[in-house]
């Protein structure tokens, strides 16, 4: 195990692993957790996701609505949606996706930094909906990857909840470091064993 | 005056240039040669006061000859009458634009391009105006498929065509009630 505390202290790993195992008293230190890199940066991720409202057509509506007081998706760490792509975690992709926008939307997902999720909202942005036809793209997932899909046409704001609620618990079970400091971990690993 | 009397004035006044003029639940249709779209047109917004075009459409009867027709929807906000002039154009013909003669025309004679291809002559700016630029087919056209073709535009757009097998709101080519064409009408009874 790691412990938060010490690693601000430790200059190497090999200092990180000499320290013993604390022993938490909460009279001489408040205020400590005790956690994983992994989960505490997962927890940090999940609870701010912050939206690139996608809104695209009527879903966009229930979109507004799931941000408005009566559902309030800021109970959820995801109120600020932001119109630039630079500040955005999830984008939420609300609507009919035509041919003629397709690759904008590419292009302001490619602008997202990583790490980055998506949510298909509704039946157009999962699969191209009713519109079987020569202008709609038959769902957003042939461009970029998507991580939930919300059913519904369009889905109700309760849904839409239930979708980033799913993301969150799939944010939760990443392994962040692992994946952006691979090195280090099995450097980490290797040490511990 | 009213609005019966204009129409019929107009009839006259037309005399020979009317090809055909038909009456459909107070509506009234006159269909004239495209070569006299420009002169009726003028003669409808100055002497007979149809200040506003409300639609402009276009029909395609494929396997017809002429192919298409285009439709122009006519109003008299000073009389309240409602006249449609309908002209039928082959598939070489490029009818006249009306766009100096109502502006509004402008965009519709561009959709209506777009769409269909009709080209209209002496348009001031015809280029597509739902699709994009360079998308190389003309959807409405009755040929076309319903799922659409693929299509390629590099860094402006691509399409392709989506499959059609089972959707919801597919009705099968054929000349029954819609209920009987959706493919929810072709599932035995009791399953939904």
């Amino acid at each position: 195990m790691i412990y938060l505390e010490r690693t601000a202290r430790a200059r190497s790993v090999s200092d990180m692993l000499e320290t013993r195992p604390a022993v938490y008293d909460s009279k001489i230190e408040g205020n400590i957790i005790f956690t994983q890199v992994d989960s505490a940066i997962n927890w940090m991720r999940k609870n701010s996701l912050w939206p690139m409202p996608m809104g695209l057509a009527c879903c966009a509506i229930e979109l507004m609505a799931t941000a408005a007081s009566r559902f309030d998706i800021a109970r959820f760490g995801s109120e600020v949606m932001r119109f630039s792509p630079r500040q955005c975690d999830v984008m939420i992709v609300a609507g009919t996706v035509t041919y003629k926008m397709a690759l904008a939307v590419k292009r302001i997902w490619d602008q997202m930094p990583e790490p980055k999720w998506c949510i298909a909202m509704g039946a157009c942005a999962s699969t191209g909906g009713m519109y079987r036809s020569y202008a709609v793209l038959q769902g957003i997932d042939q461009l970029l990857p998507v991580d939930v899909y919300v059913s519904g046409c369009p889905p109700r704001p309760e849904a839409l909840l239930e979708g980033l609620m799913r993301l969150q618990q799939k944010i939760a079970g990443e392994h962040p470091l692992r994946a952006q400091k691979p090195a280090l971990t099995s450097e980490l690993e290797g040490a511990l064993a | 005056m009213t609005g019966q009397e204009l129409l019929q004035s107009f009839s006259r006044l037309l005399g020979a240039k009317l090809l055909k003029q038909t009456q459909f639940r107070d509506e009234t249709t006159f269909e004239i040669e495209h070569a006299d779209l420009r002169e009726v047109a003028r003669l409808c917004r100055d002497d007979l006061s149809f200040d506003y075009l409300l639609d402009v459409s276009s029909v395609d009867n494929f396997g017809d000859d002429p192919r298409f027709e285009v439709v122009y929807e006519l109003y008299s906000l000073t009389l309240s009458v409602h006249l449609r002039l309908r002209i039928r154009v082959a598939e070489e013909i490029e009818p006249d634009t009306v766009s100096d003669i109502w502006p509004t025309a402008n965009w519709h004679e561009r959709e209506v391009f777009d769409m269909m291809g009709i080209r209209f002559k002496g348009h001031p700016d015809l280029r597509r105006i739902l699709m994009w630029e360079g998308y190389p087919f003309f959807p409405l056209r009755k040929e076309f498929p319903l799922e659409g073709k693929a299509s390629e535009m590099p860094d402006v757009a691509f399409s392709s065509a989506a499959p059609m097998e089972g959707g919801p709101f597919v009705t099968m080519p054929s000349t029954a009630t819609t209920k009987d064409r959706e493919p929810r009408a072709r599932r035995p009874a009791g399953e939904h």
